[in-house]
C-alpha cells in the first residue's frame, strides 16, 4: 500500500557519556505498514524509541508526525501519547496491584459527574478486551493474570489508545507460539486500519512472517531501510552483522561430540517438584551436550533449576558420577562440580555494581568458602585468563559490570561458572539478547567445552542454535519430559513433531 | 589550568571526598566560635581538649554506625531499634551488676557478668531482627519498628521504672578512662570495634559477600552463597554494636537510664551511614565512611553546643544538613545539573 | 480455596482487623463490665481521643499506598500544638488567623517533603526523619516551656459538646440528664476520612497514587504524572498532620516539646493493621480506621485495669504491629508461590 509517511524520523543523534548511541539515523513510517526495527547489541534500536518516545532527550535532528505538519519533540512518554504514539514493552509496564479494566483505562478513565465511574469502565473493558479475543474477569487484579495474558492487556491499552503509531518493543519474549499468532492477528488488523506499527524485534521469523519492512541499525548509524521480500536472510543477518557468516557453518561440521562413555555422569530418577516440573528421568553421559527443547512454559528452566539445586525437588533420586547426591541447594550443586547460567542474567547473573574482576571470582569464591579468600593476586589472573578467553570488552577488570554491554555481560556471567571449572554446565537461554557474533563464538565455545569433557544442557528458544551444538535433546511439554531424541532425528521437523505431540497442531 | 582541572576531578572522584570533605568544614566552622578547638592538653592524666571531647562522645556513634552500615550494605534496609537496644542492654548490664536494686555502691554480680548479659541482650534484639528481615522477608524499617517502639517499655520493665545506679568506680572507666592511659575509654573501644570489623570483612569473605547480596540477592543465591544467613549476620552484628555501645554509655552515666539513653541515636547511626557516601539502597559500601560520617554529626553537634543551642534545637539543624547533603549526593540531582548543563552548552553554541 | 485466597486477599485482612476489634471490644465488655464499659460514651470517647489519630492515619494510609512513609507527622503535631499556643498566648492573636497560619504551615512542610521525594528521589525514610528532627526542633526553638491555650474562643471550641439525645441519657445525681456526646473534632475526622475515600476510590488522581504504589516505572510508562502525584500526596498529608494536630491540640489545651511523641508509630501501625500494605499500592482508609479503633481500645482497657504502666499500650500495639506485619509477609509468600 502506497501510503502518507506518518512518522518521519531525520538526522536523529543522541551521545551518552563515551558512547554515541545514535549518528544521524534516519527512520520513516508510513501509515499501514509494520516495519521491523533491527540490530545488534549497541545498534541503537532502544535508544531511538526513547528518543521517540520522550524518555530520553536527542541532541539534532527532527521528528515530524505527518509530511508539512511542525516538527514535534515528546518531553514524556504522555506527551507522546497525545501525538498518537503508544509504546508497548517488553517488560509488561502495568500496575499488578490495579485491576485489569483500571490498567486499560488508567488515566482517562470514563467520568460521571466528576468521579470515576466504575461500571462503564468495566464495561468498556470487557468489550475492548472480547474483541480481542480476551474473555477474562476485568475486575481482578492484574497479578492474577500470567505474564502473556498481562503483555496482551498492556497491548490492548496501547491499541486501545494508539491513533497513529505503535511501537512493539519486542513483544514476543515471553509469548509462545499460540500467543504470538493472536499477537500477528491484531497486527494485521491494526495495518489494515491504518495504523503504523514499529516492531522491535530479535526474531528472524516473526519479521519475515509479519513485517513489511526492515531498518537496520549498527553501532548507532543506519544501515538501511529494505522492503522484507526482496531481502533475503542470510543478506539481512550480514547486513546487521556487517560481516559474511561462514561461522555458523563451520559449527555444524565440528558439532557432534562423541560423548559416548559408558557411565552416566548425570542419572536422574523421579526428580520432580509440586507445580513446577512433573517427575522425570534424565541420563547424560560425559562431554554430551544435551538439549532441551519445548514451548514457553513446557518446563524446561524448571527442570534445569530442579537439577542444580535452585529450586529444591521434592521427589526423585540423583547420582552424580555414580554416587547418590542429595541437591537442596545451589551450594551442594557447586560441590557435586554443577554450573549453571541462569536465564535471566539481569536479575539474577550479574552483580551491577562490583566489578568484573569480582563478577568472575564470585562462585569460585562460595565454592571455596567463606573463610578461603582468594588472594588478589590470584583474582587477577583468573578473571584476565577468562577476559582473554571469551573475548570480554571492558575498559579494566575493576569496571562495574554494568557499564557492559549486554553481550559482554553475558559473556562475564559465563567466565564465572567455567572458572569453577565444571563437570557439569547448565546453560539457560545464554544467547538471548544477544547479538549475532557473541551468539556464534557462545555456541562454538559449547562444542570445545564438550570436547574437552565437559557435560553441557543447553536450552534455548531457538530450535537451530540448539541442532547446531546439542548431540542429544530432551523435550518438553506442559511441565513435563515427554520424549527424547538422538543425534539423527536433530533437524526441525523432529523436533517440532516431537514438542507438538500427535500430529501437528496449529 | 587543565592539569588543576584533571587534578581536581581525581580528586572529587574519590569515594570519600564528600564525606571527609564535609568533616573538614564542620571542624573548621567549628574553629571560628572556639578559637581554642584543636587545642589539646593533658588534664589528670587524660587528654583534654575540646576535639578530645568531640572524638570521645562520638564513639557510641561510631561503633553504631558501623553496624547500621552492614545492615544497610546487606539488605538495603535501616535499623531503627538500635537506641532502644542501647537502652536494653544497659539496664541488662546494670540489673545484672546491682542484683536488681535501685542503686548499689559495689558490684552484686561480677562485671565480666553484666558485660556479657548486656552483649547477649544485644545479639538477642539483632536475631529477633534478623529473623524477621532475612526469614519471613520483612521491610527492615517495619521489622525494628517492633523493637524500636517496646524496646524502651521492656529496658523500664528490666529496671523496674527507675534509673538504676552504679556507683562503683572501675564501672565508670569504660565510659571514661583507665587510669594510666591518656586516651579516653571510649575512643579505644570504637576503633578496636572499627578494626575488627575492618579485619572480619576483608580477611573473610565477609565483605564481598555483604555487597553481593546487598546488589543481586538472587544471583548471589545461584552462586551458592547464602542470603539471608548473611543478611541475619548483619542484624546480628547490628545488634552486637548497639549492645555495646550501650554498655559504653551507660558506662558513662554510671547508670541505666532507659528512656535516655541511646535517645535518638538511631537517626544519627542512620544518617552517619548516608553521609559517609552509602547508598542508602544497599550495596557497595565504604566502612571508613560511615566512620567519618559519625564524627562529622557529633562536630556538628559541637560547632551548634558552641552557638548556644540547647539539645532539644539541635535537630533542626542536624536536619538541615542531612537533607542537603543526601540531595546533593542524589542521582537525580546529578541528572539535573548535567542536563541543565548541557542545555547551557548547546544554548551558548547557539550564540 | 486458592481462588478465594487471590480474590479476598486484601479483603481477608481487612476482614481480621474488624473481627480483632469486634473481639477485643466484646472482651472488653466482658471483663469490665462493672466498671461501666458497656456505657455508649467509652465507645464514642474511642473516637474523640483519637480524633487527630484518625486523620493523620488517612493521611498515613495515601502516603503509604504510593510507597513511601512519612515519620515527622508526630513532630508535626507538636509543632502545629506549640504554634497555636505561642501564637495565641504570647502574640495574642486570635484563634482563626493562628488556625489558618499552622494550616499553612502544614502544607508548607508536605510541599518540602514532597519536593525532595518526588522530585528528587529521596528515599521518604530520610526526608521525613530529617522533617521529624526539623519539626521537633523547631518547636523547641519557639519554647523550651509548656504553653498552656487559654484563648476564649479555642477553648470554646475545644469544649462544645454535640449531645448525642437519640442516644437516651442517665439522670445523675443532681438531677440533669447527661447525654452521651461527641465533639465537633469527631466530625470532622469522619468527614475527612470519607473524603479522602472518595478521594482514592473515585478520582484519577486517587487511582494515580495506587499505580505508583504498585509499580511506579510502569505508571510512568502509562504517562501518568508521578512527580506531581507524589508531592500531592505530601501537601495533602502535610494538611492532614496540621488539622490532625489542631485536633489534638483541642483535647490538650497545650504546647509543650515532647507532645504526641511516637504518634508517627501509632499512625503506621493503625494503617498497617487496617491492611496497608507497606511494600504500597494497597490500603483503605477504612482499615486504618479500625486500626485507629483497635489502638484506643487498647489503650482504654488499661485505663480501666488501672494498675499497668501505659508503657503496655506501646508494647502491645507493637506486638499487634508485629502480628500483622507477619501475616502480611505470610501472604506475600502464599502469593509469590503461584
Amino acid at each position: 500500500m502506497p501510503n502518507e509517511i506518518v512518522l518521519s524520523m531525520k538526522n536523529i543523534s543522541k551521545t551518552f557519556p563515551g558512547v554515541r548511541a545514535l549518528d544521524h539515523v534516519d527512520f520513516t513510517l508510513r501509515s499501514g505498514e509494520i516495519h521491523a526495527l533491527m540490530g545488534e547489541n549497541g545498534a541503537g534500536k532502544s535508544t531511538l524509541i526513547k528518543v521517540l518516545t520522550g524518555v530520553e532527550e536527542f541532541e539534532s535532528g527532527e521528528i515530524k508526525i505527518e509530511v508539512g505538519s511542525q516538527t514535534i519533540i515528546n518531553h514524556s512518554p504522555q506527551e507522546a501519547q497525545e501525538h498518537g504514539i503508544s509504546t508497548v514493552y517488553q517488560e509488561v509496564n502495568l500496575c499488578p496491584n490495579l485491576s485489569v479494566a483500571e490498567n486499560l483505562f488508567i488515566g482517562r478513565e470514563p467520568k460521571r459527574a466528576g468521579l470515576i465511574d466504575w461500571k462503564t469502565m468495566n464495561r468498556k473493558a470487557t468489550e475492548l478486551l472480547s474483541k480481542l479475543d480476551m474473555n477474562i474477569d476485568v475486575t481482578k487484579a492484574l497479578e492474577n493474570y500470567s505474564i502473556a495474558l498481562q503483555q496482551m492487556i498492556a497491548i490492548a491499552r496501547a491499541v486501545d489508545m494508539s491513533a497513529k503509531v505503535l511501537i512493539l518493543d519486542e513483544p514476543t519474549s515471553s509469548l509462545d507460539d499460540n500467543e504470538v499468532e493472536k499477537l500477528f492477528r491484531l497486527m494485521r488488523r491494526l495495518k489494515a486500519d491504518g495504523v503504523g506499527i514499529i516492531f522491535v524485534t530479535h526474531f528472524l521469523e516473526q519479521v519475515y512472517e509479519v513485517c513489511d519492512k526492515i531498518t537496520v541499525l549498527r553501532n548507532g548509524g543506519l544501515v538501511g531501510e529494505y522492503e522484507t521480500e526482496k531481502l533475503p536472510r542470510v543478506q539481512l543477518v550480514a547486513k546487521m552483522m556487517g560481516k559474511d557468516f561462514d561461522d555458523l557453518e563451520a559449527i555444524k561440521k565440528v558439532g557432534k561430540t562423541a560423548g559416548k562413555s559408558s557411565e552416566p555422569v548425570i542419572d536422574a530418577k523421579g526428580i520432580g517438584r509440586q507445580g513446577t516440573i512433573k517427575p522425570y528421568d534424565l541420563q547424560i553421559r560425559k562431554g554430551e551436550v544435551i538439549g532441551l527443547s519445548g514451548l514457553l512454559g513446557s518446563g524446561r528452566s524448571e527442570l534445569a533449576r530442579s537439577l542444580y539445586g535452585a529450586d529444591k525437588p521434592d521427589s526423585g533420586e540423583l547420582k552424580v558420577s555414580g554416587k547418590t547426591v542429595v541437591l537442596h541447594t545451589p551450594r551442594d550443586a557447586m560441590m557435586a562440580g554443577m554450573a549453571y547460567l541462569p536465564e535471566n542474567r539481569k536479575e539474577e547473573g550479574i552483580v551491577a555494581d562490583l566489578s568484573v574482576r569480582e563478577n568472575l571470582i564470585l562462585a569460585l569464591q562460595a565454592k571455596r568458602g567463606m573463610f578461603h579468600p582468594i588472594g588478589s593476586k590470584e583474582q587477577e589472573e583468573l578473571a584476565n585468563k577468562y577476559v582473554k578467553l571469551l573475548q570480554i570488552k571492558t575498559a579494566s577488570l575493576d569496571t562495574p559490570v554494568r557499564s557492559l554491554s549486554g553481550g559482554n555481560q553475558q559473556k562475564v556471567i559465563l567466565g564465572r561458572w567455567l572458572l569453577t571449572d565444571p563437570d557439569f554446565l547448565i546453560l539457560d537461554e545464554p544467547t538471548r539478547g544477544i547479538d549475532v557474533g557473541t551468539k556464534t563464538e557462545i555456541q562454538k565455545l559449547v562444542v570445545q567445552l564438550a570436547k574437552e569433557g565437559v557435560t553441557v544442557m543447553f536450552i534455548s528458544s531457538e530450535i537451530e542454535e540448539m541442532i547446531r551444538t546439542c548431540s542429544r535433546m530432551a523435550v518438553l511439554r506442559d511441565r513435563e519430559k515427554v520424549s527424547e531424541l538422538i543425534e539423527e532425528e536433530l533437524d526441525q521437523n523432529h523436533i517440532m513433531k516431537a514438542i507438538a505431540g500427535g500430529g501437528t497442531d496449529e | 589550568m587543565n592539569k588543576g582541572k584533571a587534578f581536581i576531578k581525581r580528586l572529587t572522584g574519590y569515594r570519600l571526598f564528600l564525606p571527609l570533605f564535609c568533616l573538614v568544614l564542620v571542624l573548621f566552622s567549628n574553629l571560628i566560635k572556639t578559637p581554642g578547638f584543636f587545642e589539646v592538653t593533658i588534664k589528670n592524666g587524660v587528654l583534654y581538649g575540646y576535639i578530645i571531647d568531640v572524638i570521645n562522645r562520638a564513639s557510641d556513634l561510631v561503633i553504631l554506625a558501623v553496624g547500621m552500615t552492614l545492615v544497610v550494605a546487606a539488605s538495603g534496609g535501616t535499623d531503627i531499634s538500635v537506641g532502644a537496644v542501647m537502652s536494653v542492654a544497659g539496664a541488662v548490664c546494670c540489673f545484672i551488676l546491682s542484683g536488681g536494686q535501685q542503686s548499689v555502691n559495689e558490684f552484686v554480680n561480677p562485671y565480666i557478668l553484666g558485660v556479657l548479659a548486656a552483649v547477649l541482650a544485644g545479639i538477642l534484639c539483632g536475631c529477633f531482627n534478623g529473623f524477621l528481615v532475612a526469614k519471613l522477608k520483612i521491610q527492615p524499617m517495619v521489622a525494628t519498628l517492633i523493637l524500636f517502639t517496646a524496646g524502651r517499655g521492656i529496658a523500664q520493665l528490666i529496671t523496674k521504672g527507675q534509673i538504676t545506679y552504679i556507683r562503683v568506680e572501675s564501672y565508670k572507666m569504660l565510659g571514661s578512662s583507665i587510669p594510666g592511659i591518656p586516651i579516653p575509654t571510649p575512643v579505644f573501644v570504637a576503633l578496636i570495634v572499627v578494626l575488627l570489623t575492618y579485619v572480619l570483612l576483608k580477611k573473610t569473605t565477609l565483605g564481598l559477600y555483604i555487597q553481593t547480596v546487598g546488589i543481586n540477592a538472587k544471583a548471589s543465591k545461584l552462586m551458592g552463597i547464602k542470603s539471608s544467613m548473611i543478611i541475619f549476620l548483619s542484624y546480628v552484628f547490628c545488634g552486637l554494636c548497639a549492645g555495646i555501645s550501650g554498655l559504653v554509655a551507660s558506662s558513662r552515666i554510671y547508670s541505666a537510664d532507659a528512656n535516655n539513653i541511646g535517645l535518638n541515636l538511631e537517626l544519627d547511626a542512620i544518617l552517619a551511614v548516608a553521609l559517609g557516601g552509602n547508598s542508602l539502597a544497599g550495596g557497595k559500601f565504604s566502612l571508613l565512611g560511615s566512620v567519618i560520617g559519625a564524627y562529622t554529626i557529633q562536630a556538628l553537634s559541637t560547632t551548634l553546643y558552641a552557638m548556644g543551642v540547647s539539645p532539644d534545637q539541635i535537630p533542626v539543624y542536624k536536619a538541615i544538613v542531612v537533607v542537603v547533603i543526601v540531595a546533593l549526593q542524589s542521582t537525580e540531582l546529578k541528572r539535573m545539573v548535567s542536563k541543565l548543563q548541557m542545555n547551557i552548552k548547546s544554548g551558548k553554541k547557539v550564540a | 480455596m486458592k481462588k478465594r485466597e487471590k480474590i479476598d486477599g486484601k479483603v481477608f485482612l481487612l476482614i481480621i482487623t474488624i473481627v480483632l476489634f469486634l473481639v477485643m471490644y466484646a472482651a472488653g465488655l466482658i471483663i469490665f463490665k462493672s466498671k461501666g464499659f458497656a456505657k455508649p460514651q467509652v465507645f464514642l470517647n474511642l473516637f474523640i481521643s483519637n480524633a487527630g489519630l484518625i486523620v493523620i492515619a488517612a493521611g498515613m494510609t495515601m502516603v503509604m499506598i504510593t510507597g513511601g512513609i512519612d515519620i515527622s507527622v508526630g513532630s508535626i503535631v507538636a509543632l502545629t500544638c506549640m504554634m497555636l499556643a505561642w501564637m495565641m498566648e504570647i502574640k495574642g492573636m486570635g484563634a482563626v488567623p493562628a488556625l489558618l497560619i499552622v494550616m499553612i504551615m502544614g502544607i508548607v512542610f508536605g510541599l518540602v517533603q514532597g519536593f525532595f521525594i518526588a522530585y528528587l528521589k529521596l528515599q521518604p525514610f530520610i526526608v521525613t526523619l530529617a522533617g521529624m528532627f526539623f519539626a521537633r526542633g523547631m518547636t523547641a526553638i519557639i519554647s523550651q516551656e509548656m504553653i498552656s491555650i487559654k484563648n476564649e474562643m479555642f477553648l470554646k471550641w475545644a469544649k462544645s459538646k454535640i449531645n448525642l439525645t437519640f442516644l437516651g441519657g442517665t439522670v445523675n445525681k443532681k438531677g440533669m440528664v447527661n447525654y452521651s456526646f461527641i465533639y465537633p473534632s469527631v466530625i470532622i475526622a469522619l468527614i475527612v476520612l470519607v473524603c479522602i475515600f472518595v478521594l482514592l476510590k473515585f478520582t484519577k488522581f486517587g487511582r494515580t497514587i495506587y499505580a505508583v504504589g504498585g509499580n511506579e516505572q510502569s505508571a510512568l510508562m502509562m504517562g501518568l504524572n508521578v512527580r506531581r502525584t507524589k508531592l500531592l500526596v505530601y501537601v495533602i498529608n502535610g494538611f492532614l498532620c496540621s488539622l490532625g494536630g489542631f485536633l489534638f491540640a483541642l483535647n490538650t489545651c497545650a504546647g509543650f516539646v515532647e507532645q504526641a511523641k511516637g504518634f508517627e508509630m501509632e499512625a503506621i501501625a493503625s494503617a498497617v493493621i487496617g491492611g496497608t500494605l507497606l511494600t504500597g499500592g494497597v490500603g483503605n482508609v477504612f482499615g486504618s480506621l479500625f486500626g485507629v479503633l483497635i489502638k484506643g481500645t487498647i489503650e482504654t482497657f488499661i485505663t480501666f485495669q488501672g494498675t499497668l504502666s501505659s508503657w503496655w499500650t506501646k508494647i502491645t500495639i507493637a506486638a499487634l504491629l508485629a502480628f500483622f506485619i507477619i501475616l502480611q509477609s505470610l501472604f506475600a509468600k502464599a502469593k509469590e508461590k503461584h
